[in-house]
């Protein structure tokens, strides 16, 4: 079966500063497959998920090399547009961080930002994000109150909803469960599942466990470099590469 | 060997104590204040014009409002100006040698004394500027004594604001000045004021520079036009204490005293009621 690429890696190097975080990244991203990118912490997961939303920009000294080529287009090329590349690729980060608003004013952000005035629309987006979400139901009739009056797990669902409310393409989970107890991870993978059907998925995850149990693709980084990449299934019962394996295994180092 | 208890225990006193201390310095100078003044503070001595002869027949009108005038002044001097830059070094500047040494310069420009400030004043905006003393002179050199509090405070406060909600923001698409306007704003709003507020106080009560460009012991009106010279009351409280001849001078320098930390004290207590209110509507 021939996927769909919705974001490919060509020879990407990341630099900060003069320290080398990334090297020679070739990856594809397959279009409505839930990616999986594993590895010890600091091997460059993060880093490489904000290249893909260019979150990366706002570090001084960010140096990028190669090229990230999504819906055929370089997106550090010189006609990209960096705002319209974020709505496109949406982003929920490792701790939850609502705004300081109401719950209903988190989820319209999006919305409010492209200027968008009309009330009933906004409503209705806003339902439609949370029901996605599988927050709905939770918040329904306290949606003028603080977002910070939430559960961590439910903070964190309120960010993928504001995140679906712009109607991404593509959406980057830098570590969504880390900070999360068993029960809201699991509320979380099953939401991914779901929202799999329409959109790429890309998730940063410190747990083995969560990669196979959700994704279609895992990629194994280490140091900077991409040391295996195939199905998940393949990955975890067949890895191809030694160091894969003793990762896998728990003998790392 | 102390052991760890005892050690727990005087450290516990120590500063307790000290807290209890400082509190205890801080009401007594204002007990003091009160009770030497407050024999004076009436009706007329806060509506009537002052009476230079028989200062037991006048009040301190006219330099309540020229403070009045002078804050005003020094607030639109100085309150825009410092959020807009401190916004500009905290958010937009890269950080690079020329920001960190701008931001050092304007630490020190915090320190540096207020009469340096005033001389400043006199030199450029009353001689060079032609403003001569006058209101606006003294607001202008107010203004630029506080300039580096406020920039320094909203700078803080601008720092405080978690990264967290600037990134949430800028991953949904949003523009540097909505992420500022929507997020960061909001957030330090309040720290921002306080600043303000506290640099706008201390300026209030600021003698050395105002004598300087403009601040009179005594004239018979009111200033009419921003080009007036003024009466203010540090400067008024300063000669009714050291020079002049009436015996109820001394007591109702202690009344223009206890008038100017009350003034001081209400405008706190609205940022105070500022702050709460915009808390309790976020609830955050």
């Amino acid at each position: 079966m021939k996927e769909k690429v919705k974001i490919g890696f060509k020879d990407m190097g990341f630099w900060y500063g003069s320290k080398q975080i990334l090297s020679e990244v070739n990856l594809k991203f397959y279009s409505k497959k839930i990616t999986a990118l594993i590895g010890p912490s600091g091997c460059g997961k993060s880093t490489l998920i904000r290249c893909i939303n260019r979150m990366n920009d706002l570090v001084p000294t960010a140096k990028i090399d190669g090229r990230i080529i999504y819906n055929n287009e370089d997106i550090y090329g010189k006609n990209a547009d960096v705002i319209e590349l974020r709505k496109k690729i949406g982003m929920v980060f490792q701790k939850p961080n609502p705004f300081p608003m109401s719950i209903f004013e988190n989820v319209a952000y999006g919305l409010r930002i492209q200027n968008m005035k009309d009330k009933n629309e906004i409503a209705r987006i806003v339902k439609k994000s949370l029901e996605k979400a599988d927050l709905w139901n939770e918040v329904k009739d306290c949606l003028s109150r603080s977002a910070f009056g939430l559960s961590g797990g439910q903070q964190q669902r309120l960010c993928i909803a504001r995140t679906l409310a712009n109607d991404p393409e593509v959406v980057l989970l830098d570590e969504p469960c880390s900070s999360l107890d068993p029960i809201a991870t699991a509320k979380i993978e099953v939401l991914l599942k779901k929202i799999k059907r329409e959109k790429t998925i890309i998730i940063v995850t410190h747990n083995m466990q969560q990669a196979k149990r959700i994704s279609d693709y895992s990629c194994y980084l280490l140091n900077g470099k991409i040391i295996e990449y195939s199905k998940t299934e393949n990955m975890f019962t067949h890895p191809k590469n030694k160091l894969t394996k003793d990762y896998l295994d728990g003998r790392f180092g | 060997m102390v052991s760890e208890q005892s050690k727990q225990a005087i450290y516990f006193t120590l500063f307790k104590s000290a807290t209890v201390l400082s509190v205890a310095i801080l009401l007594f100078v204002l007990l003091f204040i009160f009770c030497e003044g407050a024999g004076v503070v009436d009706i007329k001595f806060l509506t009537s014009m002052w009476s230079h002869r028989e200062i037991t027949q006048g009040g301190i009108l006219p330099a309540i409002m020229g403070t009045f005038f002078l804050a005003i002044g020094v607030s639109v001097v100085s309150i825009p100006l410092g959020i807009c830059t401190a916004i500009y070094l905290n958010e937009y500047a890269k950080e690079n040698l020329l920001t960190r040494t701008i931001k050092l310069a304007i630490r020190n420009l915090a320190g540096v004394p207020s009469i340096v400030y005033g001389i400043f004043g006199l030199a450029f905006f009353a001689l060079f500027l032609k403003l001569g003393g006058s209101l606006i002179a003294a607001s202008l050199t107010l203004g630029c004594m506080t300039l580096p509090w406020i920039i320094t405070a909203s700078e803080e406060s601008l720092k405080a604001v978690p990264n967290s909600f600037r990134e949430g923001s800028y991953a949904l698409g949003a523009t540097k000045w909505q992420t500022i306007k929507t997020n960061v704003l909001p957030h330090s709003f309040s720290g921002i004021m306080t600043g303000a507020i506290l640099g706008l106080s201390r300026a209030m009560g600021e003698t050395a520079p105002i004598i300087m460009v403009g601040a009179t012991f005594f004239i018979a009106h009111l200033p009419n036009s921003p080009f007036d010279k003024f009466m203010a009351m540090p400067y008024h409280l300063y000669i009714l204490a050291t020079q002049h001849s009436s015996p109820y001078a001394r007591e109702y320098a202690m009344g223009t005293a206890l008038v100017l930390v009350a003034l001081i004290f209400m405008l706190n207590l609205g940022v105070f009621a500022l702050r709460y209110n915009l808390r309790k509507k976020k609830a955050w």
